[in-house]
């Protein structure tokens, strides 16, 4: 090693020596720091991939040696019992697909509602406080919506119609609307944001009301988006547990029901009751590793509706 | 990996031809624009890819010490009667600069030598961007960038596999089109490459680099009260200033300018003109300008490119038309191409 | 000149017919009215909904929170038979190592993440598979995080997650979650680096910065206060978040005596956190000491709640304020 890092001017010709490749190379000890420190960040990034990898293992391990000892005749029975050996699949994800429906009623209307006034017609200073709010709504935890469905939504509103005012599947469905509404009107705003303001104008400019021009080119413009919005909201749904695992009134087992005003049982709401309580998970043989095979019944829904839900979000960046 | 190592290679064979062909420069003033030794290289013109940050496996910085030192000992028995050479900073042979698919320079040569401002004009999308950005590899910033070609930078070729892109940028310093001073203090901005670089990382030793450097770029009698206020709060020329100061302080050999002064108005575009005239005893320079007034004023020698547009295929590439003395290239002009542009017909 | 590109043909069409049937209509827009209704109709009856759920929940535990607050705050979870004794201490002692442990192990190898796939990955195939990934981990339900804790932590190693409670522990449960959060961290971080402006790092790359002198100095000053609202966010979605809890084995029911808050040791015992707690009171409706634990279950919702809004209100604070101050 000639040189050192020493500053060289061309034009000074009483320092200068002549130039080499070596001169253009950085210190030693700062360019191996700056490797090392590459590393260290390319290994965080490539943590997200270990942990997917590791929730299919899970999954898939587990279910694996459930699918393969089980009586399948008891996949298929009166309900779900799993410590006395009767894990009726079916009357979990028909508990889902009710509640998740309930949801959807409560939550499509109001959240695109307010998504398309807060897009199209709040003014400004409407917005910037109606925002904030939704926000706040949004990081309410599950369990306090779980609370409040079991406690004042089942017997006020479910209650009003049925004679059942404790848990039902329709009181905790309404509380996951709820907790949906904040999602679809974020996603479904964004997209109608992303429509161009030259389409408002043009329909706008040929004097085409505010109405018209919200129902006729916002939203076709901006469909895909709100697609996409409701899918999310869809796995959202059914992925929630606390809410139906407190106000769903069913605890640990479940006969098959498809009564929405009748106490039932979720995917979710059978892992969370299987897994509560001092003993934890024990019971027949398969007990345990029933709660992976729903899990990974349920992993295979909400994956499925969120890879559908990108394509529509992926459709609208390119539109734009 | 066999492109890897077929690309390692071939960097050591450009070193080896880099030897024979210093004699060459040295002995005969003229020789360096002179066709005849451009074509040593030119017919290894190697294939690079661009490297981030130039990752360097460890053997292969091991060899490379080992030649650089057989290289250094050649280097100093040529020494001893040696005629000072005329300086050249660089030498561009064949250059080809690609976005993706996107063919952005073609085959250019130029040379250009120390403490001369040199300029590139032409039309929009005709690549004199690309050129001054590939002079101090912030091309490599951009992943699909690639290069063919050679750039050499003093006789050493700037995308050698050994070269760090970051020194490289040290050395030569760049000025972008909109002023872009850190969100910091006016003395942080100028302490910044300093301070990183490891040239001075407090105290006196740092206090006189910021302030000759602010003096250098003409902004020190404006600012050396309030050298803990924020950069932000400079007019735009100051700013600009303050980013040419910027540069400075960590003494580079060059200062690549592009359009440093698109962005301001034509007083503070006058400062930074009279500025570069001064800087030029120290530094040699590079501008980008879509003034051809500008050009005009400022430089010893202007490029021309243009864009090539392919009939047939209608892609267009950026090409270098007509590189000269400035004022050849404003009052006679070889090429009609060139021609047309300074008076005005296109562009 | 933009106008050709952005009017689609189909799109143009429905213009027209819109306009027609608009200028067709006379006097007052009746219709638009009725929308513009419909539309604030559903806004308010969300903004009724958010209210009654507070009020709800404010009227319930307005009793133990006025009568005993301090009391309620430093009591055990226990039984419902001594009530004066009923209280939240062991619920937010174990939030608090939950959000411990989100902070060490999230909150680091996120925002790493984060600076890896922004600034120094090239935009190849594999980056782009890390990202999806990424996408996809933020849809998966938490309860099946919960099943990954109950495996990875809880069953794996309980030697180091809680030798003396199986695995069962805050350090698991911290785990977790910290797995949890990972992809919100990772993807505010992302969208916080992406808006930095090209600028200031060229003119860092410009003097001789390494791509990490120019992330250190300046991506990560410029980016920080997006960073830490998703930091805040996340440690707020952590610590209201229940489900994985249930089955990484938290403790319903009675936990022993009161733990020091920074006994460090008892992180590996057996734990309790406040979603717990709530869910576990309120599980007791109908039962004999529902009187007891419904109003205190009310109170420890409002408890949680001053918690995680407290970090949400900050957050969304910190993002317009930074909003605001970027755009001018």
């Amino acid at each position: 090693m000639t040189t050192t890092q020493q500053v060289q001017h061309v034009n000074s010709p009483e320092t200068k020596q002549p130039f080499t490749v070596e001169d253009l190379q950085m210190n030693p000890a700062r360019s191996n720091r700056q490797k090392a420190i590459a590393g260290v960040f390319a290994v965080t990034a490539v943590t997200s991939i270990a942990i997917s990898g590791l929730i299919l293992w899970t999954l898939l391990a587990e279910a694996w040696v459930f699918m393969v000892n089980v009586d399948w005749a008891s996949v298929w029975d009166i309900g779900w019992f799993p410590r006395r050996g009767i894990y009726d699949i079916k009357t979990l994800i028909v508990a889902s697909l009710i509640t998740t429906g309930i949801a959807m009623m409560v939550a499509t209307p109001l959240g695109l509602g307010a998504a398309i006034y807060l897009s199209e017609y709040a003014h400004p200073r409407v917005r910037s406080v109606i925002k904030p709010v939704l926000e706040v709504l949004a990081g309410i935890p599950s369990v306090v919506l779980g609370f409040f469905a079991l406690l004042w939504i089942a017997p006020n509103v479910v209650g009003s119609f049925s004679a059942n005012d404790a848990g039902s599947l329709a009181a905790a469905g309404i509380g996951v609307g709820i907790l949906t509404i904040p999602l679809i009107t974020s996603v479904s705003e964004d997209a109608m944001a992303a429509v161009p303001s030259s389409l408002r104008e043009a329909s706008q400019g040929l004097g085409a009301r505010k109405s018209a021009t919200t129902l006729r080119v916002v939203l076709p413009a901006a469909i895909s988006g709100i697609v996409a919005s409701l899918i999310i909201a869809v796995s959202r749904a059914i992925g929630e547990t606390m809410v139906v695992y407190i106000a769903g009134g069913a605890a640990q087992t479940a006969i098959y029901t498809d009564f929405p005003t009748e106490k039932g049982l979720t995917m979710t709401a059978a892992m969370a009751s299987q897994g509560s309580g001092t003993d934890n998970v024990v019971g027949e043989g398969l007990t345990f590793q029933s709660l992976y095979f729903v899990g990974l019944v349920l992993f295979v829904f909400t994956l499925g509706l969120n890879v559908i839900a990108s394509r529509f979000v992926n459709r609208i960046q390119e539109k734009y | 990996m066999s492109t890897a190592s077929t690309f390692q290679d071939q960097s050591k064979l450009e070193n080896s031809i880099a030897i024979p062909e210093m004699p060459d420069r040295e002995t005969e003033p003229t020789a360096a624009a002179a066709p005849a030794t451009v074509a040593a290289p030119a017919a290894t013109t190697p294939t690079h890819a661009v490297e981030l940050s130039t990752p360097q496996s460890h053997s292969a910085f091991e060899a490379g010490t080992a030649q650089l030192e057989a290289e250094t000992a050649s280097d100093e028995a040529l020494e001893q009667d040696e005629v000072p050479a005329k300086n050249l900073v660089y030498k561009v042979n064949d250059l080809n600069v690609y976005y993706g698919d996107y063919h952005a320079l073609r085959n250019v040569d130029l040379e250009i030598e120390a403490n001369e401002i040199t300029a590139f004009i032409g039309p929009s999308g005709c690549g004199k961007t690309t050129l001054l950005r590939c002079f101090n590899r912030m091309n490599d910033l951009i992943p699909t960038a690639r290069i063919e070609g050679m750039i050499e930078y003093l006789g050493v070729n700037l995308y050698d596999s050994q070269v760090s892109a970051v020194e490289v940028r040290r050395r030569i310093g760049m000025v972008f089109q909109k002023p872009n001073p850190f969100p910091k203090s006016i003395f942080d901005n100028v302490a910044y490459g300093p301070r990183i670089t490891g040239l001075a990382k407090r105290g006196q030793a740092l206090n006189d680099i910021v302030e000759r450097s602010l003096q250098k770029a003409a902004l020190f009698d404006e600012v050396k009260d309030r050298l803990n206020n924020s950069a932000m709060g400079l007019s735009g020329g100051q700013q600009q200033r303050l980013c040419i100061a910027r540069a400075i302080a960590v003494n580079p050999d060059v200062l690549l300018m592009d359009e440093p002064c698109s962005a301001l108005d034509p007083v503070a575009t006058t400062r930074i003109e009279d500025l570069m005239n001064e800087l030029k005893q120290d530094y040699t320079i590079v501008i980008v300008t879509h003034n051809m007034q500008q050009a005009a004023r400022v430089s010893d020698m202007t490029a021309f490119f243009s864009v090539d547009v392919a009939s047939e295929t209608d892609t267009r590439t950026g090409i270098l038309v007509e590189y000269g003395k400035t004022e050849e290239i404003f009052s006679t002009p070889k090429d009609t191409r060139t021609e047309h542009y300074v008076t005005g017909r296109f562009g | 000149m933009a106008f050709g590109k952005v009017l689609d043909d189909k799109t143009s069409a429905r213009i027209q017919r819109t306009v027609a049937s608009s200028i067709s209509r006379k006097g007052v827009d009746k219709k638009g009215t009725a929308f513009q209704m419909v539309l604030l109709t559903t806004l308010f009856i969300t903004m009724l909904i958010l209210v009654v759920l507070i009020f709800d929940v404010v009227q319930g535990g307005w009793e133990v929170l006025t009568t005993r607050l301090w009391g309620f705050m430093r009591g055990e979870i226990g039984s419902g038979t001594f009530p004066e004794r009923l209280g939240v201490q062991q619920g937010l002692y174990g939030s608090f190592w939950i959000a411990v442990f989100v902070a060490v192990f999230a909150f680091p190898i996120g925002i790493g993440s984060a600076i890896y796939l922004e600034e120094y990955s090239r935009k190849n195939k594999f980056s782009r598979f890390i990202e999806l990934n990424i996408r996809n981990l933020a849809g998966v339900p938490s309860i099946v995080y919960g099943l990954l804790g109950l495996f990875l932590f809880v069953e794996g190693i309980p030697f180091l997650t809680g030798p003396n409670s199986n695995g069962r522990s805050a350090t698991s449960a911290g785990l977790t979650l910290a797995v949890l959060v990972l992809p919100i961290v990772i993807i505010t971080a992302q969208e916080a680096l992406r808006a930095v402006p090209s600028g200031l790092k060229e003119g860092s790359y410009g003097v001789g910065a390494t791509r990490w002198e120019t992330i250190r100095y300046q991506s990560l000053p410029y980016a920080a206060p997006g960073i830490l609202t998703g930091t805040l966010l996340s440690m707020s979605r952590a610590i209201g978040e229940a489900a994985p809890l249930i089955l990484v084995g938290a403790t319903t029911g009675f936990l022993g005596s009161n733990p020091n808050i920074l006994d460090v040791g008892s992180v590996r015992e057996r734990f309790t956190a406040m979603p717990i707690v709530i869910t576990e009171w309120t599980q007791k409706t109908n039962t004999v000491n529902e009187d007891v634990f419904i109003p205190s279950a009310a109170a420890a919702i409002v408890v949680l709640l001053v918690f995680v809004l407290l970090l949400n209100i900050v957050a969304i604070y910190l993002r317009h304020y930074f909003e605001k101050k970027r755009e001018s």
